[in-house]
């Protein structure tokens, strides 16, 4: 099949404009014949449902938490990007657009991220609307700060909080639409199958968590709002049950998966302390304005990190980045911990992390308040007091959280910090329209591939994920639901229903009845051990064709000795899970496969082989700019691919020096 | 940070279902670190009950760093367990030495009805959201952000309510399992914001009927609610709600907005 | 919203314990100076004139009745949010804590009033049922100070009044300014000022109270 991404013809800052004048509508009569279903109430699922809700549209949205508020999206902390321009400081739709196609090293789709970010500002309006409450200054107006080392100020933000306001604020939208009868909502629901009807998406075969029973739905269209696939590296910053298995559903029945190897490793993250470890947690990117980053000179130093003389340290990213400094972009950050440490320079009792030093920060705040305060007395522990209390103002809360964590007052001690995987540019391939390969099933949010390229930028994720949602998809779906007025609702005793639920229960059985002796979690832990060690931060040919391998006979072992315990038919935690590493143990392999296939480095994709003679990546345009999307057979995944032309923002090599 | 081991005793509530009775079991766990988490203990609790072919201990749980709300334990008669300010999946280890006996419980309400083990059904709190938890704005109605300033104190408060992260403690640490706290914290949220005015007088009325349905206690004022949210939601937003509901009857002008939500509670 | 709707919501019903229990505690300050009376040093002259004055005026007999429904009101319904409190939760928890700052009479509210409630009924056999008695029966002329002498010199009585009265003090320190935070007086600005003047009104009216059985006990009074 040839892709289409069925970009407009136009000017770049035309198109949206122009699809919008001339995509077909569907009256309101007919809006309320038409069903939807959307898995996930992320911002992604949640702010569709409500808003396509809100347009007339029956919805059933699935999510497999307790409560659609409870979606991963809760716990983004920095802030949304808009370009809104409030602070005169030069930001435009068209900056915006270029910071996040380049920021993305030039592999995302230029039509797709101009409308993001022509949309950004909408959002903002939106989200303020709905009693969001955003950071404001004195005047009552909102108030931007500048994220990820960009020059002007479009980060609005709700103190380290910002992922959960506006998923409150989409998540209340939602439940609007459940009161007036829109929507309905099915929590404690895991998606098992879509089913396809004439080559079209016309319904899913949803596992009730609480009961155990598969039920069938049927919808004229299907969203997929599932989120990214970070935990088939077992820790990363996702949820314990942020999974793939709605998307990798998709993908086998025919939707392409579009850049899988495109996974972003977040450089300030809070270290693994030991085997026990079940997750990770994420330090905001925010800290490194003021911390410094630096691991001993000496090999093996066994001081404490205060004990360390300035001239025992090695500050390495302002050394090998004076320009940047501890402000370069994300993978830049997290490649040069992992040199660090695999040169055994790390801190701390796994000698896996490096230090996130704010004392001189302290130091220098301190100073400052004391001149504030006309002190001539400046002893050295007033400096220190002052400064820890402007300190406790920007980052009091992470602080703390690290505090909890570790047990270490990171006000006296430096932090120890190691990269973490956090969000996954790849996804299900989509058009413009966010239609995936399967006419009638539609992708948003992380769990599509569209708009980051190969590496997202900071606070750019809640844009995409409420861009899509609010004012993209209801006007997409609406091209391909005015064809769809005259379809009847098809009865789910219809033989594809039938034969999707027969396929879903007999994996279930098969999973049960295993009765290995290795538990789910230790087989997830294996799986993300060799991900981590061999599809990580740095990749080369000879570790990701071992991986594929390991990851062939894992999954051998997985289906031949786990052990799943308690019953199909009852609340069963470990089936659910038995099944979401079951899938993460097939898109492991598509992701080696992936990350083999690109012979170059680009964003947070780092091929050993492609490298400049100074260790930075090496983007190879002649041959890799294109989207690689692979096509799920029964002899194996297909390569396809969608050239990336660039018209307005010309590629360039990212240079941080 | 001293790391150390222990061993403990855990006293777990153990319930098949909603209609089963419930009992306590108890676990000796050995050489558990200071480091972990206290869901990495109970991971480490079912590892070794998968092995031994018994049935894991069944708890929700999701994004283990404090913000979804999903974990949900009373541990030895504590609401998220004995640090302040603090959810169950942020609880680490070191809270405990060697040689402690734990007691873990689901949350206990009418409302909030065990599906398993320590895991409840806490729909209650969605339905008094679509009660009214929420400003009626369709999407592409919204006027520039900017153009209508907000008082920055105001702002904030509204913010501190809002962070609230439904988990339901307000309610397990109740002595008369009341919800307040949780609607105070939603009412008071939209009813600081000038966004959030038009429909302040429906909302309160809506959303404190949903309530009474679902079954919850009354207050009592004994601010164990406050004293257990792990994000230290204050009691004022009670007391705002209740100015709130005084004043919505009081208006002349009030219409009730039916009350949309379908369902009638427990 | 009707009043119906008003009354009988989970608000409405603490409006109206709050309602109640304001009134009751102005009428303790009432109660309390005017029994103060018996420590005019003359051997409960002024006192009894006082006391006939308030049994035979029909504007404070009228009052009387506006008192009781109160007092029915506040004790009927606090009993039924009692049982519907206990009812919110079917299966109580194995063990309980609570932090420090938790007052622990707070949670005993409903404790508290029902011996406040048993108190209620010994006090009124004994100080007014022979006051109503000489009213509408005929009965003989009572002397309010005489009889109190004889109910405080009993120790078994003086006990029980002690005990009411204990019951009444923690009563009062948690229901002073749970009744603000029922009608939404209670900010960062207002609270800590409502909350001590409760503690002081709430040790104040007792200990009045207390001196009067102690004061005959200790034979100050005769």
């Amino acid at each position: 099949m040839e892709l289409d991404a069925k970009i407009p013809v136009t000017e770049l800052d035309q198109k949206w404009a122009d699809y919008k004048n001339h995509v077909n509508l569907v009256s309101p009569a007919n809006k309320r014949k038409l069903e939807l279903i959307v898995i996930g109430s992320g911002l992604a699922g949640a702010s569709a449902a409500a808003t396509l809700g809100e347009l007339g549209y029956k919805v059933k949205v699935f999510c497999f938490q307790d409560s659609p508020r409870r979606a991963h999206s809760i716990a983004a902390q920095g802030g949304i990007n808009a370009a809104k321009n409030y602070q005169n400081d030069g930001d435009s739709v068209f900056r915006l657009f270029y910071e996040t196609v380049k920021g993305g090293d030039y592999r995302s789709r230029e039509a797709n991220v101009y409308r993001l970010a022509q949309v950004s500002g909408n959002i903002i309006d939106q989200c303020v609307a709905q009693g969001v409450p955003f950071a404001r200054e004195y005047g009552g107006l909102l108030s931007n700060r500048s994220f990820g080392g960009t020059q002007v100020q479009r980060t609005f933000y709700a103190a380290g909080q910002t992922g959960q306001q506006l998923l409150l604020g989409a998540y209340g939208a939602l439940e609007r639409q459940v009161s007036m009868g829109n929507v309905t909502m099915y929590e404690r629901h895991e998606m098992h199958d879509i089913v396809i009807i004439d080559g079209k998406a016309r319904g899913i075969i949803a596992r009730n968590l609480v009961t155990g029973k598969l039920e069938r739905y049927f919808g004229h269209a299907a969203l997929i709002c599932s989120g990214g696939y970070a935990n088939v590296f077992y820790l990363s910053t996702n949820a314990m049950g942020s999974n793939v298995t709605a998307a990798w559903k998709s993908h086998k029945k025919g939707a392409y998966f579009a850049n899988p190897c495109f996974t972003q490793i977040h450089p300030t993250c809070i270290p693994v302390t030991g085997d026990h470890q079940s997750k990770l947690t994420l330090m905001s990117e925010s800290l490194r304005n003021d911390g410094r980053i630096w691991v001993p000179k000496n090999k093996g130093d066994k001081r404490r990190g205060i004990d360390i003389p300035n001239e025992d340290r090695d500050y390495y990213l302002e050394r090998r980045y004076p320009a940047f400094g501890n402000l370069v972009p994300r993978d830049v950050a997290s490649r040069a911990a992992k040199e660090r440490c695999d040169g055994g320079y790390g801190v701390g009792t796994t000698k896996m992390a490096v230090y996130l030093d704010f004392a001189d920060a302290i130091k220098r705040y301190g100073k400052i308040e004391t001149g504030k305060l006309g002190m001539t007395d400046t002893k050295n522990e007033t400096i220190t007091e002052l400064g820890k209390e402007v300190i406790a103002e920007k980052y009091g809360n992470l602080f703390e959280m690290y505090e909890k964590i570790t047990g270490e007052n990171p006000y006296d001690v430096p932090m120890r910090i190691y990269p973490a995987v956090h969000y996954t540019m790849g996804g299900l391939w989509v058009d413009y329209e966010l239609m995936t390969t399967v006419p009638g099933l539609y992708s948003l949010g992380e769990a599509n591939f569209s708009d980051h390229g190969a590496n997202r930028l900071g606070a750019s994720a809640l844009m995409q994920g409420l861009g899509d949602g609010y004012f993209v998809i209801p006007y997409t779906l609406s091209r391909y639901m005015a064809d769809e007025i005259r379809t009847n609702a098809i009865s789910t005793s219809h033989p594809a229903f039938d034969e999707a639920e027969n396929g879903v229960k007999e994996r279930i059985e098969r999973l049960m009845n295993v009765r290995g002796n290795e538990s789910v979690e230790s087989f997830h832990k294996r799986l993300g051990k060799i991900m981590w060690d061999k599809c990580g931060m740095s990749r080369n040919e000879k570790g990701l064709s071992e991986a594929i391998n390991e990851i062939k006979a894992l999954r051998k072992e997985f289906w031949g000795n786990v052990k799943v315990s308690g019953e199909i038919l009852e609340m069963n935690p470990e089936l659910d899970k038995a099944g979401r590493v079951a899938d993460f143990l097939e898109l492991a392999e598509l992701i080696c496969i992936d990350a083999l296939n690109r012979k170059e480095s680009c964003g947070g994709h780092f091929r050993e082989e492609s490298q400049t003679s100074e260790g930075e990546a090496l983007r190879n345009d002649e041959q890799y700019s294109y989207v690689a999307a692979w096509e799920y057979t029964d002899s194996g995944e297909i390569l396809h691919k969608e050239e990336l032309t660039f018209e307005v923002a010309m590629p360039s090599q990212r240079n941080y020096k | 940070m001293e790391h150390y081991t222990m061993n403990l005793t855990l006293k777990v509530w153990r319930q098949k279902n909603r209609q089963e009775k419930g009992h306590f079991e108890t676990y000796d766990m050995k050489d558990i670190l200071s480091e972990m988490s206290f869901l990495e203990m109970f991971d480490v609790l079912n590892e070794r009950l998968i092995l031994e072919n018994k049935e894991p201990v069944v708890f929700d749980q999701d994004c283990r760093e404090g913000i979804c709300g999903a974990c949900s334990m009373y541990i030895d008669g504590r609401a998220h367990g004995p640090w302040q300010k603090n959810t169950v999946c942020q609880l680490h280890m070191r809270a405990y030495k060697d040689g402690d006996t734990i007691v873990v419980e689901p949350w206990r309400s009418a409302a909030f009805p065990i599906i398993k083990d320590l895991m409840v059904d806490r729909k209650a709190f969605d339905r008094i959201i679509e009660a009214g938890g929420f400003i009626s704005v369709n999407t592409g109605n919204a006027v520039d952000a900017n153009s209508t300033p907000v008082d920055r104190a105001k702002s904030e408060e509204a913010f501190d309510s809002a962070t609230c992260i439904g988990c339901g403690a307000c309610v397990a640490a109740c002595p008369n399992s009341s919800a307040v706290l949780f609607v105070g914290a939603k009412i008071s949220q939209l009813a600081l914001l000038p966004q959030g005015d038009p429909e302040r007088k429906a909302r309160v009325i809506n959303m404190v009927d949903q309530m009474d349905k679902e079954g919850f206690g009354n207050c009592g004022n004994i601010y164990n609610c406050e004293a257990e949210c792990p994000k230290g939601i204050s009691v004022e937003n009670i007391a705002r709600m209740n100015r709130e509901y005084l004043g919505a009857f009081s208006s002349s002008e009030m219409q009730t907005r039916p009350n949309p939500a379908k369902h009638n509670g427990v | 919203m009707t009043w119906k709707q008003l009354l009988t919501s989970s608000l409405g019903k603490k409006y109206l314990m709050g309602a109640t229990g304001f009134f009751l505690i102005i009428y303790l300050i009432v109660h309390a100076s005017v029994n103060a009376l018996i420590f005019y040093d003359d051997n409960g002259a002024t006192f009894n004139v006082v006391a006939h004055f308030m049994l035979h005026n029909y504007f404070i007999r009228f009052l009387e009745i506006g008192l009781f429904a109160v007092f029915i009101l506040h004790i009927v319904q606090g009993l039924m949010l009692w049982k519907q409190n206990t009812s919110a939760r079917k299966i109580n928890y194995y063990r309980q804590n609570f932090p420090r700052e938790i007052k622990w009479y707070s949670r005993y509210m409903g404790w508290l009033g029902t011996f406040i409630l048993l108190f209620l009924v010994l006090h009124l056999y004994n100080f007014w049922a022979g006051t109503k008695h000489e009213l509408y029966f005929k009965g003989p002329s009572n002397d309010l100070y005489k009889e109190m002498k004889k109910v405080f010199t009993s120790p078994l009585l003086f006990t029980l009044y002690m005990l009411g009265l204990v019951s009444l003090l923690f009563h009062l320190l948690q229901g002073f300014q749970s009744a603000f935070q029922t009608f939404g007086i209670n900010n960062r600005r207002w609270i800590p000022i409502v909350r001590r003047i409760g503690i002081f009104y709430s040790i104040i009216i007792c200990i009045v109270f207390a001196l009067m059985p102690i004061a005959f006990m200790a034979g100050w009074l005769q």
